[in-house]
């Protein structure tokens, strides 16, 4: 049995400010034109947890199916089921996302599918947050920001990439037709925004909660 | 801009995505009591500076974040392969070498 510490790390009595807490994103919803050709979200306060193991081990994708119910994802996707999604972030580690408030409980099921195996599960929920782009003008907006080629054919909906973003790093999911995610670092969380704002000033924005 | 193929990621990304990281196959001896302070000097400080096909160990920091070998020209920079650690590259100075006298040969 492992003797790794798993406890709920972010109990529901105190206080939880998301990365984007300073930019008041509340306070602007309904604010933007109504025509927005950009729509933003901030997914926030979701549970991150980062899965590595052998992913060329069938019993390792066997007990992550079985604890998930989703298939290990290959190289450069991500997959959904329900509420959580799984996404490849290289050949031995996972990124997955799970509503806010369930990563104590997945993390437990996965322990337990892959007791005995040499594998690493750390929630790095405080470290990151989601950003959710949607509208006809989001792809004019990855375009200016980042040098990967975002055509659609060459990133299908079902892609995921780890990626340059203006002058930081980011992941940039295709969820569905016109929506992006984008998965970013807390410290680099108030540059996004202001990048974003800007990059997507001429569309028009609006903020949705 | 050069495109760089990364073999883990499976496809060519922008060159910013990555970050070089010296020469590659560097075996590190076995017993390093047993070595002379030269050999052990050798391993830690000294390395190839050819001109022509370097064999170099590349990371995809801005990707995958896995570091993989890539074998390329100093003088053309051109990349001819990209391959993973522990692989063995299939373009050498030597391989490069019976190529051009074969082609010549050809034309001769």
């Amino acid at each position: 049995m492992s003797n790794v510490n798993v406890y709920q790390q972010r109990p529901a009595d105190a206080k939880a400010e998301s990365p984007l807490f300073h930019a008041s994103l509340h306070e602007l919803v309904g604010k933007g034109p109504t025509d927005a050709g950009v729509t933003l979200t901030e997914k926030k306060l979701l549970g991150h947890l980062t899965l590595r193991g052998d992913g060329k081990d069938p019993a390792f994708a066997e007990a992550v199916h079985s604890a998930l119910g989703m298939e290990l994802p290959g190289a450069l996707s991500v997959v959904s089921h329900g509420g959580a999604s799984l996404q490849w972030l290289s050949p031995d580690e996972w990124l997955l996302i799970v509503p806010s408030g369930e990563e104590l409980a997945a993390e437990q099921k996965l322990r337990e599918a892959l007791a005995g195996q040499h594998i690493s599960i750390i929630n790095v929920s405080g470290g990151q947050t989601l950003l959710e782009l949607r509208g006809k003008n989001v792809r004019e907006v990855l375009m200016k920001s980042t040098s990967y080629d975002v055509h659609p054919g060459n990133f299908p909906v079902g892609k995921a990439v780890a990626t340059h973003f203006a002058k930081a790093q980011l992941v940039i999911r295709h969820s569905a037709e016109d929506t992006w995610e984008l998965v970013i670092r807390r410290s680099f969380s108030d540059y996004f925004w202001l990048w974003l704002q800007d990059a997507s000033a001429e569309y028009g924005l609006s903020i949705v909660e | 801009m050069l495109n760089i193929f990364c073999p883990h990621c499976g496809e060519t990304r922008s060159e910013e995505e990555f970050h070089a990281h010296g020469q590659a196959h560097i075996v590190r001896p076995e017993n390093p009591a047993e070595c002379s302070d030269e050999e052990w000097g050798d391993y830690i400080f000294f390395r190839d500076n050819p001109r022509g096909i370097h064999h170099e160990l590349w990371v995809h920091s801005g990707g995958c974040r896995k570091f993989f070998n890539a074998t390329r020209h100093t003088v053309t920079y051109e990349i001819y392969e990209t391959y993973k650690i522990g692989e063995k590259p299939s373009v050498t100075e030597a391989s490069v070498a019976a190529a051009k006298a074969s082609a010549q040969g050809v034309t001769a």
